[in-house]
């Protein structure tokens, strides 16, 4: 008769087997592969922040000029740099109407006032800088999701990490050269006037006028197809109108020229402004420059209702597929830095998962032989015992919907090993117990327990650099970290808790009195 | 069946000297290489820079593919990578020109070999920040392991165990550093998760003989230490032995047949193991029976306090 205990510990056994198997099976569906067995890329960008706090700098300091206008103070320049707004002044008694119209107007304090009160420096607060850094990566999340989520990618992953960086991972992607652009781009899109009075050829020698910008306007030769070199235009520096204020954004294709443009839509707001501006200057040229590069700059020829514009310019199907997609998506808050890509061909990954799986089952192999060999009756019950270790090891993984790497597959070989060496301590004590003379019965006893103690040791020192490895781990490494992190513990259980159960239940026979180890 | 019919009585501690030759000639040896060579060879991941390996439909001269790379401005590493048809180029960070690196190497070799005649493979590129802040995690991961280890030693058995493990465990690093160093491996991510693999075998190794010691000098208060503890080494001969060779095994079919990337951790892990093993006997065992004014008496004394 087996004892009360024995029955308990075989039926936690078997829950534990059984809830294994659950959450492993079926392989195909409950593990999933790292990008480096699946094939796809693997992203980080960092979000310039210090970018979007200038550009919030710079148009705090045009709003802050207006109102220094509005106060009656006419400043000599207003200089924007990093979070510094530099006012010069044209005479020492404005001093005091500037501090007025600071203080009304918020946002910005001051810094210091230098040359007998000519000079002002003001900057926005150390909180609002703060906001703002944070808020650029918020947005750049979201958009990113956005843009990602209509370019059609599989469950992608798209997570902040650390500060101010990005990870997106995107399996299986066959043109990494698009995704990546489709990521990059900043997509701030603005429509502005052109100057067309002022000198362009002063312009290039480096004489823009302090409210202009010299830009150049991509065109493609229509009989070769190829982009020409630009053509440079005087573009105001205020705005009209911004992409925030769009509502839609399709491709379509020109009926005259059979080339795609992008058809975009304002919302109701956007819409209003739209008809004002193009109402307001009619015969004037307005620009439509999108990051910095003027896409297309017509004339306006009569005031335009209903919100809707055409980008135009050297587009492919594809370039005006995606730009569709970004406008849509919106703007990034900040541009993005590449701080790291790897990416990894299907095929290749296919051969290193057939490579690592045929290295771990010839090592299992082996080691299965040997322990049969050498220790009869205890290898049998080791090798279940190891069995029952991959299961657990499968199962945990599938319900932790961790993801199996490279690194993963060689952290399960070695866990193997650890699991090994875990019996092979149990087996030599046992042996030993055996030589002094003691029974069968007090040598299972003797040997479990005092392997035990080493076991406990040997475990808990390798999860602590598997911990460590997992904290400070990156990608590659928390997969190695992860598969030995609950392949230790799995070994735990079924070196200690299974084979000395199987022991027990072979002995519950009162008629063995011996064991072949 | 069993490789030892009776108790081995070896006296391995009587070679300790040979043993404390041989390592320090070892360690001697790869500081001079590592001085002679500049240092490690640092992977991507640790350098920065950027890695395209493409695989061909038929082996390419190597001095056509460099040709090839030529043409982009950025001078590289080119190598096989096992077989004759699978090549790796590998860009410095210094050469590396702007995000898109690696398309402008593919658009290359294409406009040289043709759009058919390979595919792409692997496509990697490491910013220099963030091969900056992985040295640092990585030697902060190595550094607090090690921390926890000897904290954890240090209360389950005595500050003199966890300090002759520790020299062991840096022992075995800085050999397997040099083992790297002369047969001019690179440094990687992979060859560190093998590091701290070996820092975590190497410690097994160790603390099953001094766990053997440990109980011996509960039993055997007589005992002179050096025979107690060699004793205690021979009793755990067998085992070691065995689980040594086991893992040697897997290391070896991973090695043998894990496939070129996982080569690296592979070779790291089957140097680092092999000394290991080596060194819980004649680096850390050793040095405990040469702690200065360190009886049988002393240790049992100081063990049972904790």
């Amino acid at each position: 008769m087996m004892d009360r205990t024995l029955v308990w510990r075989f039926l936690l056994i078997g829950v534990i087997t059984a809830a294994a198997l659950y959450a492993a099976l079926p392989l195909q569906k409950k593990i999933k592969l790292g990008l480096d067995l699946q094939g796809g890329m693997h992203l980080v960008y960092e979000v310039q922040t210090e970018k979007a706090v200038e550009m919030t700098v710079a148009r705090t300091a045009e709003d802050f000029r207006g109102t220094l206008e509005k106060a009656g103070i006419t400043p000599l320049g207003v200089k924007a740099e990093a979070e510094k707004i530099t006012i010069d002044l044209a005479q020492q008694s404005d001093l005091e109407g500037l501090r007025a119209a600071a203080k009304e107007f918020g946002e910005i304090e001051e810094q210091k006032s230098e040359s007998a009160g000519m000079k002002a420096v003001y900057a926005i607060t150390g909180e609002r800088a703060k906001a703002i850094r944070q808020h650029a990566v918020d947005q750049a999340l979201e958009t990113l999701r956005n843009r990602i989520d209509q370019f059609g990618v599989s469950e992608p992953v798209i997570q902040r990490q650390g500060e101010n960086r990005i990870l997106i991972q995107l399996a299986g992607v066959k043109d990494p050269e698009r995704a990546k652009s489709l990521i990059k781009t900043t997509a701030r899109l603005e429509f502005r006037l052109v100057d067309e009075d002022a000198s362009i050829a002063k312009a290039m020698q480096g004489d823009v006028p302090p409210h202009l910008e010299l830009l150049y306007e991509y065109r493609k030769d229509a009989n070769t197809g190829k982009t020409e070199a630009g053509v440079p235009l005087l573009v105001e520096k205020n705005i009209l109108l911004g992409g925030e204020s769009l509502s839609e954004a399709d491709v379509r294709i020109d009926q005259q020229f059979n080339e795609p443009y992008v058809s975009i839509g304002f919302d109701s707001e956007g819409a209003r402004r739209f008809g004002e501006v193009t109402g307001k200057y009619v015969k004037r040229r307005m620009a439509i420059v999108l990051d910095g590069k003027v896409h297309s700059a017509p004339v306006i020829r009569e005031k335009i209702e209903g919100g809707k514009a055409q980008i135009t310019g050297s587009f492919t199907a594809e370039q005006a597929h995606d730009l569709a997609i970004i406008l849509r998506a919106g703007a990034l808050p900040a541009p993005l830095e590449l701080m790291e890509e790897r990416s990894v061909g299907p095929s290749l990954g296919a051969d290193s998962i057939r490579d690592g799986l045929l290295a771990c089952a010839y090592g299992a192999v082996a080691v299965v032989l040997f322990m049969m060999m050498y220790y009869r009756v205890g290898g049998l019950i080791a090798n279940l015992a190891l069995t029952l270790n991959v299961v657990i090891l499968a199962g945990m993984m599938g319900y932790m919907e961790a993801t199996l790497t490279l690194p993963g597959i060689a952290g399960m070989a070695l866990t193997i090993g650890i699991a090994v060496d875990a019996n092979v301590l149990i087996y030599e004590r046992l042996r030993e117990e055996l030589s002094y003379g003691k029974t069968i019965r007090a040598a299972v006893d003797a040997g479990f327990n005092r392997a035990f103690l080493t076991i406990i040791d040997t475990h808990v020192t390798t999860l602590i650099t598997a911990i460590v490895l997992f904290q400070f781990g990156t990608g590659p490494l928390k997969g190695f970290a992860v598969t030995l992190t609950i392949g230790l513990l799995a070994s735990l259980f079924t070196a200690v808790f299974v084979s000395r159960s199987m022991f027990s239940l072979i002995l519950s026979n009162r008629k063995v009195d011996r064991i072949s180890v | 069946m069993r490789f030892f019919g009776t108790k081995p009585t070896v006296n391995w501690l009587g070679y300790k000297k040979i043993g404390y030759a041989f390592s320090g000639s070892l360690i001697l040896l790869t500081i001079v290489v590592l001085i002679a060579s500049g240092g490690l060879k640092y992977g991507i991941d640790f350098a920065g820079g950027t890695l395209v390996q493409v695989k061909f439909k038929t082996a390419p001269q190597i001095n056509e593919v460099r040709a090839a790379v030529d043409v982009t401005g950025m001078g590289g590493d080119i190598q096989q990578f096992g077989e004759p048809v699978d090549i790796l180029i590998n860009i410095r960070p210094k050469e590396q020109k702007g995000e898109n690196a690696t398309q402008e190497v593919v658009a290359a070799l294409e406009s040289k070999f043709g759009k058919d005649s390979f595919t792409v493979e692997r496509t990697e590129i490491v910013g220099p920040k963030v091969g900056k802040d992985l040295t640092i995690k990585a030697l902060l991961a190595v550094l607090y392991s090690l921390i926890g280890i000897l904290i954890y030693l240090a209360v389950r058995f005595e500050f003199r165990f966890a300090t002759t493990a520790i020299i062991a465990i840096i022992h075995d690093t800085i050999i397997t550093l040099g083992a790297l160093a002369i047969t001019g491996r690179e440094f990687s991510l992979p060859v560190l998760a093998a590091i701290l693999t070996v820092i975590g075998y190497s410690l097994n190794d160790t603390i099953v003989v001094f766990d053997r010691v440990r109980e011996n000098l509960r039993l055997k208060r007589n005992m002179e230490l050096p025979d107690l503890v060699n004793g205690s080494v021979n009793e755990t001969l067998s085992r070691t032995i065995i689980t040594s060779g086991l893992t040697l095994l897997t290391v070896i079919a991973l090695f043998v047949f894990g496939g070129e990337v996982l080569h690296d951790f592979s070779f790291t892990l089957l140097v680092g193991i092999g000394f290991g093993t080596y060194s819980s006997v004649f680096i850390a065992s050793a040095l405990l029976i040469d702690w200065p004014g360190t009886t049988t008496q002393k240790l049992s004394l100081s063990i049972r306090k904790n």
